[in-house]
């Protein structure tokens, strides 16, 4: 009987089925056998709805592609039919199935578990939950379906071929029990172990020095940009520590018993778990199936050639490697890299389900390349240099990147360099944010924090990686196919899994490669791309019709200049020249400390400089600052910027000005917007007291403050543009959905790039006048002497 | 020593190069053999006591009028216009000819005992003046009295309380000009004609107009037809400020029209060589020459503008007349061709000129390239009557640096023409129509031509139409020495070299073409025969 034919009409449950194996076997499943029926295990949708999760991850992926042409008008219905989906949760004890979940896994016939945490750097609780736990789990929950006499007669685990470890040699497909390589560690007490670790790390990220260190690393990252987005930050820090904690205890753990990371290493729990809770000697057997592939990657020819779902582990290094960014990737040039087509494995699972279970004793199958038809690394780099000499990645500036000629090092090596690489960017970065740069200074900041983004990442891929290029490990193959010899032609032919049918030179460089390059979103001709870049794009989307409002801040967003600068000229407009010179140095010498204030919280830094307008008369001060608005600040204002506030207004934006400066200050400015948001000092006898009306509108207030103005005035802040130059209006960027870095300081360049946000750079006209010091009107000609004569007013 | 008249000089083996101007600079080129250089008049001689040649004037009017004394009576509404920084260039050493007049006729008013006497600035829609640029044309004495009552004003176009609509003239087109001086008794102009197109019914129907009314003749079509605006008869420009004038004077306003004219007498003593013709130079203008070239070379080029429009010019009155607008306009225009009229035989095929720092526009400021734009194609190129000195479809090779550099508040409304305007068309039909309204409409221009310095946001275009003439008759332009992006927005070529220039200019006029090369400054009006 063919294996079509056996398993027409079964009932399949699968886990995983958002993953790359998991959707290629529900399609392959549902394409390829008559009637067929699969129940997915997903973890419900954000709307809670299981079903919805599978339309999105599953059937929506270009997978189903063939399917879909197949089946034409009827796909809907046929997919509703034959595919339904249960929510629940392999991570959790019952899988999560409420009753009608179990009877709908008591219902099915065949139970394939494919969830996993692929990812090889996953923090080692949650390996262990769900690679360790997750199978024995599967198999409870399929031992208390069948308690009532029927459920599923077979469970197929999808285990790793790294289980075995990193050791030298063949292996074959035995039961790690009965691999002599294969410590026999207590899995109990690793996940008690590990379930220990997590609280012990929790608690340790809340000891006081800790917090006080993201607390501190927030602020260098974000500056003075509120409480609230501070404490986000350092929380997102501690977060990210617990995390990482947990990911290195996962690699160490996995390293000091022989597997290469936690992945393999929870793999391997997981599999001698299971077996020893449900296999034939189990306290509640299942009949079991052990299916091992090595390294998934893109398919060979099912559903059709290069589909892949996700970015993988070869794919990463495949890209940076045509980036130039990767120029060595340690690995013997002798080496096997172990990979195995995704369809190869899919039709190997489909095959040993048709098989059906041993009772005595669990199968294994490996599904491997590397004896049976090994890939040297040294064939792939040789493909890869030829493949990406014929088709080069482009820069950004449209050449063609030109890939490193590989020298296959010893992995140590790559590592000290990249290392080495890492530090001196990380220590420049942290340098240049310090420093209040602007413009292409804080650009360069946040181009380096992206190269030395890449730079870990590289040197993330060799830590992770490495291993797999320098395994002498081999995967005997043989069990798997003596499954293939049993099958008949016809069957061989539409689900093969022998690993000789790969022409590897035409895998890699007409199928696998080609794939890769066009899902990793890279440059792959000289010409810029047709249609508007993206920054053209975002634009278009900031100055579309259907945007509400468009808030801006005044200081370095609009115009060069900040409250001391007009105050500077207030000051010293009618001061003579004598007295000027005292007043600059005054200035000057309590520069750094309004500095450092203002580095701290700008609140308090606008309270304490504007005591300096004590006693200031308000009708003279008023008048004034008309003067500077048209002969200081105009000249230093972004004609670019002050056009693009009108743009707004033109589409019927309603736009808006926040901003600390005073509104003596702002007066002039005001018929450019709707409405003005400032500070405002209070008055008293025809004299400023020095103290500030209200608090002024900075920082979180500006988020709050559009909050309310965009209820009063029935606008959504989602559909606003906000633009401002610096980390500190970070709050007000974050309240809308268009956020507009103009001129940014370096921590907000960083965080405009990290983020995608829409970045210009406006600049001062470059024929307005220009003092070295920002003092009242004076007079030019003293200074470079007249050249005309007889002037003799 | 009588003035020399001017002179077309031709190129020989033994003619030293030639100057030309290129913004805050000058360089010396050497012209083909054959190549013709215009050279002005040499400045005539000055009026050898200029008070009493205004007392004379005001009291000795021209034409259908009586002495200012007997138009003057206590009681009356007096309202005193003069022309704004935009006039003369540059700017003249103190006292300025505003001053000078003004004063008299207000010792007359105070003798005939009036005390509602105003100041107002005709700007039209250039950018206010500033307090140092006010107390430069009227001097301290004046500014003082007048200013801190309120008394010293700017025309104000956008200002609705103070503008009055006075009719339309036969053509359809609008009258409407500055309130206080149309409801005066008396509205006493004081001009300075330094070209040919300054004064007469100009003063008034376009100095104190506002946009609405502005817009019938500062466009595309009327430009077109102006040929040249430096030669009334042939100037549309000037028939319609004429039919305009004339229905302002018929609607009651009583004008008594001061016009008085300068010498060309432009840079002080120590850049004379600037206006001396080459082969006369001496040691010390040699070296001059070399001295100021090479430094200026080397000086940043704010520091060099700063230099340059820190020159007053020694500008001296030739004539003084006072009356009636038209027969007062007569004698003026009389005086400007006695100054400044120059016979040159035939035309040419290229024209060659060099654009120096200042235009009307851009007095104490940078000069844009739509002004350098201006100054070439509407000015210079404009300097002639009967026909213009390059044939049609000639070539205009303009020497200057052409920067794209703009000040954003005297020209902030240019900045956007420059980004939003050149960058879709060079048309000025079709900017007329499609873009003009906008920038003469915006709020925010309009707010900071009235309380700041700007120009008014429409003040773009006309630099633009003032260039439409030219635009249509050559057939090519190209920028020597000029910003190559700059360049192209504006629809011209740029050459880095003369030699670059003359190869690029022969594609469009043939091999061995003529050439001619307008020595300006100081200024001239070229009678092509």
């Amino acid at each position: 009987m063919g294996i079509a034919e056996s398993l027409t009409a079964r009932r399949f449950f699968v886990t995983g089925g958002t993953g790359f194996l998991g959707t290629a076997l529900i399609e392959r499943i549902l394409r390829t056998i008559p009637d067929a029926e699969i129940v997915a295990l997903v973890r419900p949708g954000r709307r809670g709805d299981p079903n919805e999760r599978v339309a999105r991850d599953i059937v929506r992926n270009d997978c189903f592609a063939r399917l879909r042409s197949e089946l034409g008008e009827k796909f809907d219905d046929e997919i509703a039919r034959r595919l339904h989906a249960v929510a629940g949760d392999v991570s959790t004890d019952g899988l999560g199935l409420d009753e009608e979940g179990l009877a709908t896994l008591a219902s099915c016939d065949i139970v394939i578990h494919s969830a996993a945490t692929v990812s090889f750097d996953a923090p080692l609780d949650q390996a262990v939950e769900v690679n360790l736990l997750g199978p024995s789990r599967v198999a409870a929950a399929v031992a208390n379906a069948r308690a009532g006499g029927g459920g599923p007669s077979h469970l197929i685990a999808v285990s790793t071929a790294y289980v075995s470890g990193a050791h030298q040699g063949e292996t074959s497909e035995k039961l790690l029990s009965e691999d002599r390589f294969s410590l026999a560690v207590d899995w109990e007490a690793e996940v008690a172990s590990s379930r220990r670790l997590r609280n012990d790390v929790q608690d340790a990220s809340r000891h006081p020095d800790q917090l006080r260190e993201f607390t501190k690393r927030a602020h260098s990252e974000q500056g003075a940009s509120g409480t609230h987005l501070l404490a986000a930050r350092a929380e997102r820090f501690r977060e990210d520590w617990v995390k990482r904690q947990l990911v290195d205890a996962g690699s160490a753990r996995a390293q000091s018993l022989g597997w290469p990371d936690a992945y393999a290493f929870t793999k391997a729990l997981g599999e001698r778990a299971l077996v020893s809770q449900h296999g034939p000697d189990g306290a509640n057997p299942v009949p079991l199936s052990i299916v091992r592939p090595s390294i998934i990657e893109s398919a060979l020819s099912e559903p059709r050639p290069g589909w892949i779902r996700g970015f993988r582990m070869a794919e990463p290094i495949i890209i940076s490697y045509a980036r130039g960014l990767l120029r060595e990737f340690p690995g013997v040039a002798e080496g096997i890299i172990d990979v195995i087509p995704v369809d190869l494995v899919v039709a190997a699972i489909i095959a040993v389900a048709a098989k059906g279970p041993e009772q005595t004793h669990p199968d294994v199958f490996h599904v491997a390349s590397g004896v049976r038809n090994p890939l040297a690394y040294g064939l792939l780099v040789d493909l890869a240099q030829d493949w990406f000499g014929r088709h080069p990645l482009y820069d950004e500036r449209g050449q063609p990147i030109s890939v490193p000629a590989w020298s296959f090092p010893g992995r140590g090596r790559v590592q000290r360099q990249l290392r080495q690489a890492t530090k001196v960017m990380g220590a420049a970065e942290r340098g240049l944010t310090m420093v209040p740069f602007r413009r292409k200074q804080a650009e360069w900041a946040a181009a380096l924090e992206e190269k030395q983004t890449l730079a870990e990442r590289a040197l993330g891929y060799v830590e992770l990686y490495g291993a797999y290029t320098e395994t002498e490990a081999r995967y005997r193959v043989d069990h798997l196919l003596t499954l293939f010899e049993t099958l008949d032609a016809e069957d061989q032919a539409t689900f093969c899994f022998d690993p000789a049918v790969i022409d590897w030179v035409h895998y890699v460089s007409e199928v696998h490669f080609p794939s890769v390059v066009e899902r990793g979103r890279v440059r792959t001709s000289p010409t810029k791309q047709t249609g508007p870049d993206r920054e053209t794009r975002m634009r278009t989307a900031v100055l579309a019709p259907e945007r509400h409002l468009a808030v801006f801040d005044l200081e370095h967003t609009l115009i060069a200049s900040n409250v001391v600068d007009s105050y500077a000229w207030l000051a010293s407009r009618h001061l003579d020249a004598d007295k000027r010179v005292g007043f600059v140095a005054d200035l000057v010498g309590a520069a750094p400390r309004w500095l450092a204030l203002d580095r701290r919280d700008r609140g308090d830094f606008l309270r304490s400089f504007y005591r300096r307008y004590e006693g200031a008369p308000v009708d003279e001060v008023k008048r004034d600052a008309w003067d500077l608005f048209h002969e200081f600040l105009l000249p230093r204002s972004f004609p670019a910027g002050l056009a693009r506030v009108r743009h707004h207004r033109r589409l019927g934006h309603r736009t808006l000005l926040i901003t600390g400066a005073l509104d003596l200050v702002v007066e002039p400015l005001a018929p450019l917007f709707d409405d003005v948001v400032c500070a405002r000092l209070s008055e008293s006898d025809g004299k400023f007291t020095g103290r500030l009306a209200e608090l002024p509108p900075i920082g979180e207030a500006r988020a709050l403050l559009l909050d309310r103005y965009a209820d009063e005035h029935g606008l959504k802040l989602d559909q606003s543009v906000a633009y401002a130059d610096s980390s500190s209006d970070l709050a007000m960027l974050e309240a809308v959905g268009y956020p507009v870095a103009v001129n940014p300081d370096a921590r907000l360049a960083t965080i405009a790039r990290r983020r995608g946000w829409l970045v210009e750079h406006w600049k001062r006209a470059s024929g307005g006048t220009d003092r070295l010091l920002p003092l009242g009107s004076l007079d030019v000609k003293s200074l470079v002497g007249e050249a005309g004569s007889g002037d003799s007013r | 020593m009588t003035a020399r008249p001017g002179f077309v000089l031709e190129v020989d083996g033994s003619t030293p190069p030639t100057l030309f101007w290129k913004g805050e600079g000058f360089t010396l080129e050497r012209l083909p053999e054959g190549s013709r250089v215009i050279y002005a008049p040499e400045p005539l001689d000055a009026l050898k006591d200029p008070v009493a040649a205004i007392r004379h004037a005001l009291e000795h009017p021209t034409g259908d009028s009586e002495p200012l004394s007997a138009l003057l009576r206590p009681g009356m509404k007096l309202t005193i216009c003069f022309d704004d920084v935009s006039l003369p260039l540059p700017p003249m050493q103190a006292p300025d000819v505003r001053q000078m007049v003004i004063e008299e006729v207000l010792d007359m008013a105070a003798a005939a005992g009036l005390d509602d006497v105003v100041l107002v600035a005709a700007l039209a829609l250039h950018r206010r003046m500033t307090e140092p640029e006010l107390r430069h044309a009227l001097g301290d004495r004046i500014y003082e009295a007048f200013a801190p009552h309120g008394l010293l004003t700017q025309h104000d176009a956008e200002d609705p309380e103070n503008l009055i609509h006075l009719g339309k003239t036969d053509e359809g087109e609008d009258v409407e000009i500055n309130k206080r001086a149309a409801t005066s008794d008396l509205l006493v102009y004081v001009n300075i004609s330094l070209v040919a197109m300054d004064g007469g019914h100009k003063s008034v129907a376009t100095g104190l107009a506002s946009y609405k009314s502005l817009r019938h003749h500062h466009n595309p079509r009327t430009m077109r037809h102006s040929k040249s605006f430096m030669d009334a008869p042939s100037s549309e420009l000037h028939t319609a400020n004429w039919r305009m004038g004339r229905l302002i004077a018929d609607s009651g306003v009583k004008i008594f029209q001061i016009e008085t004219t300068l010498n060309t007498d432009t840079f002080p003593s120590q850049f004379a060589f600037l206006q001396r013709r080459e082969w006369e130079w001496n040691l010390r203008d040699r070296a001059t020459y070399a001295a100021t070239a090479t430094a200026l070379d080397a000086t940043p080029d704010k520091l060099a503008r700063q230099i340059f429009h820190s020159i007053r010019a020694p500008h001296a009155m030739t004539s003084v007349h006072a009356g009636e607008v038209e027969a007062v306009h007569e004698e003026t225009l009389s005086n400007v061709w006695r100054q400044q009229g120059v016979v040159v035989e035939g035309q040419t095929d290229i024209l060659t000129m060099g654009l120096p720092y200042i235009c009307p526009y851009n007095v104490n400021s940078i000069m844009n390239p739509i002004l350098v734009a201006c100054l070439g194609l509407g000015y210079f190129f404009n300097l002639y009557r009967g026909k213009p000195l390059v044939r049609e479809g000639g070539v205009l090779i303009m020497q200057h640096p052409t920067k794209p550099d703009f000040d954003p508040a005297f020209h902030p409304s240019y900045i956007d023409f420059f980004e939003q305007v050149l960058t879709e068309t060079t048309d000025p039909a079709e900017m007329h129509k499609v873009f003009e309204e906008s920038f003469a409409t915006d709020p925010w221009y309009i707010h900071l031509y009235r309380t700041g310095h700007a120009y008014h946001g429409v003040h773009p275009f006309y630099m633009w139409y003032w260039c439409a003439h030219a635009l249509e008759h050559l057939g090519r332009v190209i920028v020597l020495g000029g910003d190559p992006t700059a360049v192209r927005r504006m629809g011209f070529s740029p050459a880095s070299t003369m030699a670059d220039a003359l190869e690029m200019a022969k594609d469009v006029v043939g091999p061995s073409p003529t050439l001619t090369h307008l020595h300006s400054p100081p200024i001239m009006l070229a009678d092509v025969q």
